[in-house]
């Protein structure tokens, strides 16, 4: 059973005790936003770029049935496997299935966010089968049995200190050394072991082109690749919204997909699978899980062009100073905020607000997600369909009669700058989580009504008649 | 032309002199401007927290109060945000909808409509400009960091023909400083945060005033400066361009 979820507030809240941390958190990854800054600002033509991306995947999402049968034909064609899953647990039981099948109780896994989104790990360790995250980031959180905490920087809310700890406890690497140098090659060492031991690799997909049936995978370590030409049997799962139309099309994405992320001009690797080398197999996992129910969703259906850069987090104040496990979900920041509610919409109904709606994420994404529109509506959503605490509710009705009535807000502002006054107390205590660590405005001597009253033109033209 | 202003609530009950300041300035550049008297509040503390159906009370004594004036001016670029996306009428929806184009933050008013370049003046401190969200990235009063396009600030364009005026360029010029409506209580941690490195920015900078179009982002750095106890000040731009005149 899952442990219950706890807010985002909270666990911000736990996050920001340790400042330095937090600071530190906050800095690291506004430094990829500002290379991510450098390497768009070379383009000049990177503001249509965004918008030629935004406008394929559009029209993808509205042709979904055709592409998604068009790449389907073609991945045949090609000798691949084709596999249909309806929701996170029929994706697991296929993967399972494949594994059984082959006898092995092993597996070997390159980045997949979607994996992460089904819980396939948890699922697979239930059943026996050991599964080794060979990208580095994803190791390191695996051997801690944390989820990833970025979507493109899986361990991004470790120091290396952390990792040397990790390393010493699990893979014997010595106390204390931090070197990143040391540490990496001890996880290459490890990893090679594992590569070469594997029958069944999984992998990711970053696009799925609907002409040829291939999918695209991209790494910078180059563990996708490893993975797979060592293994009998490659498994690629993917989100059915992965699909672009045409190759012509993958320029775009990945022009955009690595500058947005880290800021790279591309990424190390951009591998092509196409077909099952002689004698090996092939999958594809195509999932649903929510996704066409996301589709129906008219104000948010966009959300699924989405191609998980991770610029949004990167850009996020909240979420640079609340960390990726303040958002409980495998995709956190703003884009996991508008994707999770339609998964589980009172599980995750504490993340759209979790934002200050500052629009910054909307800005940096390379597809044109109205990120911080979607927040802003699906807060409305969540209202209505009960997700709100009944005393905010009944706080705000109260707001909204005072607001709608101008004598009774008059009097109001009045009998409140009068108590502030004279009662501080009523507002400078612990139960205000303003006054914690900020001073409250100092109520003035009058409104600007009651000042407009006296020196408005209305009364001095009165004066003058 | 008739112009009315607009004073968001929490300025008219806690910051009257930037409600005084937006209506001398107005006047100064010679507009005939008039507060109507039964305003409240435009329903954003609702709408952002996922009531906006609870809203349609305030917007229709908003349409009431600014119906018939020519233009609507308000010294804050969230409120005018909210009401130029979101303020309806189910009865006379076409009258909302002229409404919502007739509604214009200070500055953008000043250098769009009114097209004045310069304000004269004097204010011989140096400042740090303040980009709220929703007049930046909303209003788009200034080109944003995250875009690759040409460099434009309507509120720099303003100050920075006030003589005297020190404005210093921030390491992040366009972070939001956390204040986000009930977010700054819902997630008081992260706001207060949020707000203390903004504030770092400034300090690093050495400003002696922080300034803005935004009273509720001023309002928040204010209480943490005052609690810091910086001898850092907030001032709303309309004051630095009315002292000016």
């Amino acid at each position: 059973m899952k442990a219950k979820i706890i807010e985002h507030s909270e666990v911000a809240a736990i996050f920001n005790k340790d400042v330095k941390r937090v600071d530190w958190h906050d800095e690291t990854l506004w430094f990829v936003r500002e290379k991510r800054d450098k390497a768009a600002f070379q383009i000049p033509e990177w503001e249509l770029l965004r918008e030629t991306a935004s406008k394929i995947k559009n029209n993808v999402l509205s042709n979904i049935h055709k592409y998604l049968v068009e790449f389907e034909t073609n991945a045949l064609k090609n000798g691949v496997i084709v596999h249909w899953a309806a929701d996170a647990d029929e994706h697991n039981k296929i993967v399972h299935s494949i594994i059984e099948n082959h006898g092995v109780k092993q597996m070997v896994k390159s980045k997949s966010m979607l994996t992460e989104e089904c819980h396939l790990n948890e699922y697979l360790s239930e059943k026996g089968i050991d599964v080794i995250d060979s990208d580095l980031g994803e190791r390191i959180v695996q051997l801690r049995k944390e989820p990833p905490s970025h979507i493109v920087l899986p361990a991004i809310h470790l120091k290396k200190e952390d990792v040397s700890e990790t390393f010493h406890e699990h893979l014997g690497t010595e106390k204390g050394n931090n070197d990143p140098q040391y540490l990496t090659e001890a996880a290459r060492m490890h990893l090679r072991d594992t590569f070469l031991t594997r029958k069944v690799a999984l992998t990711g997909v970053n696009f799925a082109i609907a002409e040829t049936g291939e999918i695209v995978v991209c790494t910078n370590e180059g563990n996708a690749d490893m993975g797979v030409h060592l293994a009998d049997v490659h498994i690629a799962c993917m989100g059915f919204e992965k699909l672009i139309p045409q190759r012509k099309h993958l320029g775009v994405f990945l022009r955009l997909l690595a500058r947005s992320a880290t800021g790279q001009p591309i990424t190390t690797f951009s591998s092509h699978f196409k077909t099952p080398r002689d004698g090996k197999e092939m999958h594809i996992v195509i999932v649903d899980n929510g996704r066409s129910t996301q589709l129906g969703r008219e104000d948010f259906r966009n959300s699924l062009k989405c191609i998980r850069c991770g610029a949004c987090m990167n850009t996020c104040p909240v979420y640079r100073r609340s960390g990726g496990h303040s958002y409980h979900n495998a995709v956190a920041g703003p884009i996991g905020s508008i994707l999770a509610p339609n998964l589980d919409m009172s599980k995750n109904a504490d993340l759209p607000f979790a934002s200050t709606l500052c629009g910054s994420c909307t800005n940096v994404c390379p597809v044109k997600i109205d990120i911080h529109d979607q927040l802003y509506k699906w807060r409305q959503v969540l209202v209505k369909e009960g997700h709100s605490p009944t005393a905010k509710t009944i706080a705000m009705k109260g707001m909204a009669t005072v607001l709608a009535n101008p004598m009774v807000f008059d009097l109001a502002g009045k009998a409140g700058r009068f108590a502030m006054k004279n009662i501080p107390a009523v507002v400078n205590n612990s139960l205000n989580p303003w006054y914690k660590q900020r001073e409250m405005p100092a109520p003035p001597e009058e409104s600007f009504r009651e000042w407009y009253k006296k020196n408005g033109k209305e009364s001095k033209d009165k004066r003058h008649e | 032309m008739k112009i009315g202003l607009f004073i968001p609530c929490y300025v008219d009950q806690f910051y009257p002199n930037v409600g005084i300041a937006t209506y001398e300035l107005l006047q100064k550049l010679g507009c005939d401007v008039s507060f109507p008297m039964g305003q409240t509040c435009c329903g954003q503390p609702m709408a952002n927290s996922g009531y906006e159906h609870l809203t349609k009370g305030c917007d229709a004594n908003f349409i009431a109060n600014f119906a018939n004036f020519d233009y609507i001016v308000c010294p804050s670029g969230s409120c005018v945000l909210h009401v130029k996306e979101h303020l309806h009428d189910d009865k006379n929806e076409a009258l909302a909808t002229q409404m919502r184009q007739r509604v214009f933050e200070l500055t953008e008013f000043i250098t769009d409509v009114l097209k004045v370049e310069k304000i004269p003046g004097n204010f011989p401190y140096k400042v740090g400009l303040h980009q709220s969200c929703h007049g930046q990235r909303g209003l788009k009063l200034s080109q944003m960091s995250e875009l690759n396009a040409p460099y434009f600030s309507k509120p720099v364009q303003l100050l920075s023909n006030i003589e005297g005026i020190d404005l210093v360029s921030l390491s992040r010029k366009d972070e939001c400083c956390g204040f986000g409506g009930t977010f700054c209580v819902t997630e008081e941690a992260i706001s207060v945060k949020m707000g203390q490195d903004r504030i770092k920015d400034h300090e690093k900078h050495q400003v002696e005033y922080i300034t803005g179009g935004d009273m509720s982002c001023l309002m928040h750095l204010e209480g943490i400066l005052k609690r810091e106890k910086s001898p850092i000040k907030i001032i709303h731009i309309a004051e630095i361009l009315n002292s000016s005149l």
